[in-house]
């Protein structure tokens, strides 16, 4: 679905990213683990086309990406969760699901899709008219994936959905996206919390200073000895 | 006339200044809430919209419907210059040091005056804008002008259809969710670029408006009409806390009303003065403006 090949960024004379390649494939969870400043977030900003890439190719679903500006990619089927959420706060939380959906024209799909947010997101239904800026952590967190979704996307890129937030929301957001994958959206998911990573993905990579050190399976990299040492405190 | 009539009598004169103001001060400042820049020639689409309100109504003559035609004609006109100026001079510039746009802004305003001047149609001399005749109505005592009914009627008119735009339409909603974050609007699939064209447009639309009404308050059109105003929008665009359009139109309206006060019972010379004195004195007070917020952390 998701073909990345010899992706090489740079920012500015400093080399990010270094020969990066790896595959999402339909229907999986995919994660990228690695340390702060790894790689991980310039691997996603350079899939949606926020920063520009020096050599290598994004391919999804048969498209060339690095041709193609953001909002092209969005209209593919393709959206980005990013980083510290980034909710419109002079929004209302109404108004940031418009945004998701800002892309699409059936109107009636959309009207159901809200249904299936609210199902998924009750507090999110109880908060509507309110501004995005006033909701706690986790619910900005619940309204950023929410309003991915409204998108329709077929591959969702979450750049780590933990962040900031308390472990029992962030247990809570996890399983959301283990429903959302089920549901039929294929997952990339970029996370500094290792173990919990691994403990939801079907593969992984690991990121270590701009390169890709190991690969595999989750489970196997979740039992795997170095990675458990470097990754998930021994 | 008594003292409370004559209070009365300016207040009413400034509300009508105020309102030419405001809507040049609305360009200022959905531009700044943007981009982030203070598009220094937007004072100058105020001139080109008068102009072009001009050539409508000396070609067809002046009745209440070319008039109306006026409007029609120049503000379009205005937005695509508007959306010219952007793409040509500040798009590629985005991505540069907030002061070399600005620096910019200042150019395309000599340019825009300047080619005004050299300009054969235009050209140096002033011009009588074509207007209806004079008629004062009575309003409860007070003299109120047929211009100053148009300006009311317009300036309100295209209030309220600016804010339904940015409040209840889809790209109203997407000006808004492109000044707060550009990189995550164009990660929701918003192209932004649109979005900013939109709102140049837009704003021009309004400066053109603003050039009519200008123009017609004080009949005479030139290459220079456009410093003036332009300069004290942006005040009552900062005054109201720039990037905020409530503040805008508020900062507009009590601009014009401060001025004609200071002129009917101070001084007409120091009429600027005490424009300027009065932004310093609200920017002491409120640094952000009557309305303007305090930049918030983003989390």
């Amino acid at each position: 679905m998701l073909k990345v090949k010899n992706l090489n960024v740079y920012y500015g004379n400093i080399h990010a990213l270094h020969n990066i390649s790896f595959e999402v494939n339909e229907g999986e969870i995919v994660t990228l683990i690695g340390a702060n400043g790894a790689g991980k977030t310039t691997t996603l900003h350079s899939i949606s086309r926020l920063i520009p890439i020096e050599s290598g190719e994004v391919e999804f679903l048969g498209h060339t990406l690095q041709t193609l500006w953001p909002h092209n990619i969005v209209e593919l089927g393709l959206i980005q969760v990013p980083e510290g959420r980034r909710i419109f706060s002079n929004l209302t939380v109404k108004e940031n699901l418009e945004m998701g959906a800002f892309i699409r024209k059936d109107r009636e799909q959309i009207k159901k899709d809200y249904e299936m947010i609210f199902t998924r997101f009750p507090r999110l239904k109880e908060r509507l008219r309110q501004m995005a800026g006033t909701l706690s952590g986790g619910e900005q967190q619940m309204l950023a994936i929410a309003r991915a979704l409204m998108s329709k996307p077929k591959l969702l890129l979450l750049d780590e959905p933990s962040m900031g937030l308390a472990p029992l929301l962030v247990k809570e957001i996890f399983s959301i996206i283990q429903e959302i994958n089920k549901a039929g959206t294929t997952v990339l998911l970029v996370e500094q919390n290792a173990h919990l990573a691994l403990s939801v993905a079907d593969r992984a990579y690991v990121l270590e200073t701009g390169r890709i050190v190991t690969q595999g399976s989750a489970k196997a990299l979740a039992s795997s000895e170095d990675v458990r040492k470097a990754y998930l405190g021994g | 006339m008594g003292v409370i009539q004559q209070i009365l009598q300016q207040t009413l004169n400034g509300l009508a200044l105020g309102g030419i103001y405001a809507l040049l001060a609305l360009g200022y400042t959905m531009v700044y809430g943007i981009v982030k820049l203070i598009n220094f020639a937007h004072g100058d689409i105020l001139m080109l919209g008068a102009f072009a309100g001009y050539f409508v109504l000396n070609y067809f003559g002046v009745t209440p419907g070319t008039l109306v035609l006026s409007f029609i004609i120049s503000m379009p006109v205005c937005a695509i210059i508007g959306i010219l100026i952007e793409k040509i001079c500040y798009k590629p510039l985005r991505d540069s040091p907030r002061i070399n746009a600005l620096i910019t802004a200042i150019g395309v305003s000599l340019f825009l005056e300047n080619g005004a001047r050299v300009l054969p149609v235009i050209g140096p001399n002033p011009r009588v804008f074509p207007t209806l005749p004079s008629v004062t109505h009575n309003l409860f005592g007070l003299g109120i002008s047929r211009v100053q009914i148009l300006v009311f009627i317009i300036t309100i008119g295209l209030m309220i259809i600016l804010n339904y735009i940015v409040n209840y339409t889809k790209i109203g909603r997407a000006m808004r969710a492109v000044s707060f974050d550009q990189g995550a609007s164009s990660l929701m699939g918003i192209n932004v670029d649109r979005v900013i064209s939109f709102t140049f447009a837009l704003g021009s639309a309004l400066a053109a408006a603003a050039g009519i009404l200008f123009a017609s308050s004080y009949p005479q059109v030139e290459p220079y009409m456009g410093i003036m105003p332009g300069l004290k929008a942006f005040i009552a665009a900062v005054m109201g806390g720039i990037g905020s359009i409530p503040g805008a139109m508020l900062g507009g309206f009590i601009l014009g009303v401060a001025e004609t006060l200071t002129k009917g019972f101070i001084s007409s010379q120091l009429a600027d003065a005490f424009a300027f004195g009065f932004l310093i004195i609200i920017l002491v007070v409120k640094p952000t403006g009557i309305l303007g917020k305090p930049v918030g952390e983003k989390v």
